[in-house]
């Protein structure tokens, strides 16, 4: 690869909720050293060409007789995906169509309109992505490394875990044990309040936003954002069929889950049945 | 004989003699005295009355939860399955009837005898797992109407559990295989979506 990989990044239906979530890097200006960004809608480059480029990154969902710098965007699109020796659909808009529209390889979970070129394609969803993630990919193409992707083009690097991992809540999670309101750092959200972490692939409870924090860990369940059913309705509601939650953690069949549910319930932790800061040590010595 | 066979076989006859007399009143030597047992040799089964209790309870519960999964596992609607859980409840009662006394006269009569090792679900998850399926598939399958769990399954239990009962007292005036038609009728009129 080039030492300064050329870049289109192009804004199709979308927010720029992905620019913006990337361009407040704190590390951003590695990213200038090592890349030539040729056009990108919302910072000073130059008027868009079509043109050759080692990466074009497109934000945002494709849509029919949608006009788009004096083009139709689909058309756009094209052009500049012939022209490109890798693509990356960056959000979940781009990948799956998300808020917006269709994605590139897929709409939904069903094969989009560059399916057939989905060798070109590394697919990161996200609303918005995380910084880390776009650059991750970045840096593995500039380095002409491989980079393992699963069957929705994700890398692997990244969305093989789910944001359920790494989660501060797992313990409440393991005795089924709830949160009663949003905002408590106490209780898991994956029972009443709608939580999606045990089933979304992302690394949010791994790589941090903001270095800091993540939806479940400030007491806001995950809303699935990297998966093509985003976004759901009822993003506060657990859905459940007769009490039953209607999607379990992923790789265990429901009569597994249930089994082990049912018994870390009937097992009552007292410990973790009262706000933390309430535990003294006497517990710990009971326990014992 | 294995000494898995022979603690089945201790605890059947447990089971019939904990159901008869009731848990207080049933000895380890009575126990063994049934199974022609010393009954230093029982303790090498089983540590203790309680211990025999418990562990005849997660046995029965595997047993039932095992006949439910087949049900589940049918390609069948969501009416056609309740009719044949009902069958395989009451067609229990009437050829193992200690199964439902046992249930209903020790277990769900003497909760101090289980409150150690057997809270909540612990010993009956395998027949709760079941139901809990069975349910959670109905309402999947738009057969079922969306509901409190233990709505449902107080409901769908308490009613054939009484039935059962009602049956072992004599009190009533069909034999019991003739509730079954109007039994899971109702059960699925009030659990229908």
């Amino acid at each position: 690869m080039l030492l300064k990989p050329k870049i289109i990044w192009i804004d199709a239906v979308g927010c720029n909720g992905c620019s913006h979530s990337f361009f407040n890097k704190p590390e951003i200006s590695s990213f200038f050293e090592n890349f030539e960004l040729l056009y990108h809608p919302l910072l000073y480059t130059e008027d868009l060409k079509i043109q050759e480029c080692d990466v074009l990154i497109v934000e945002g969902a494709l849509k029919a007789n949608f006009s788009r710098l004096g083009y139709d965007l689909n058309s756009l699109i094209t052009e500049l995906f012939l022209k490109a020796e890798k693509i990356i659909a960056l959000g979940t808009c781009a990948v799956y169509g998300g808020i917006f529209g269709n994605g590139l390889m897929f709409e939904k979970e069903q094969k989009g309109k560059f399916y057939k070129c989905r060798d070109k394609i590394i697919n990161i969803p996200g609303c918005p992505i995380h910084p880390e993630w776009l650059s991750y990919v970045l840096d593995m193409i500039r380095l002409d490394r491989y980079i393992p992707l699963d069957e929705f083009n994700r890398p692997l690097e990244i969305f093989t875990y789910t944001s359920h991992m790494g989660c501060t809540r797992n313990e409440y999670f393991e005795w089924k044990i709830d949160a009663e309101n949003f905002g408590t750092k106490e209780g898991c959200l994956f029972y009443y309040q709608g939580c999606q972490g045990p089933f979304t692939h992302s690394s949010c409870n791994k790589i941090l936003w903001n270095e800091v924090n993540s939806k479940p860990r400030a007491g806001t369940p995950c809303f699935g954002c990297t998966e093509a059913s985003f976004p759901k309705k009822n993003l506060f509601k657990t859905e459940t069929f007769m009490g039953i939650p209607a999607n379990i953690p992923l790789g265990v069949s429901k009569r597994a889950y249930l089994t082990l549910s049912g018994i870390a319930k009937s097992l009552i932790n007292d410990r973790l049945n009262k706000k933390l800061i309430e535990c003294k040590n006497e517990n710990n010595k009971k326990n014992n | 004989m294995s000494k898995e066979e022979k603690k089945e076989q201790i605890m059947q006859t447990a089971l019939s003699l904990f159901a008869k007399q009731g848990f207080y009143s049933t000895t380890i030597a009575d126990i063994a005295r049934e199974m022609g047992m010393s009954v230093g040799n029982m303790y090498n089964y089983f540590p203790s009355k309680e211990s025999l209790a418990k562990e005849l309870l997660i046995y029965t519960s595997k047993k039932f939860g095992d006949e439910i999964r087949k049900i589940n596992e049918m390609d069948i609607s969501s009416k056609e399955k309740i009719k044949k859980i009902v069958e395989l409840y009451f067609k229990k009662a009437v050829e193992e009837p200690e199964l439902v006394d046992y249930f209903m006269r020790v277990y769900l009569s003497n909760k101090e005898i289980f409150n150690n090792g057997c809270e909540g679900m612990l010993c009956v998850s395998a027949f709760v797992t079941e139901i809990m399926i069975f349910f959670e598939e109905g309402v999947r399958k738009k057969e079922l109407k969306n509901q409190d769990f233990f709505a449902a399954f107080g409901l769908f239990m308490g009613y054939i559990g009484g039935l059962a009962f009602l049956n072992r007292e004599n009190i009533l005036g069909k034999p019991l295989e003739e509730y079954i038609e109007p039994v899971s009728e109702n059960i699925y009129n009030a659990l229908k979506a």
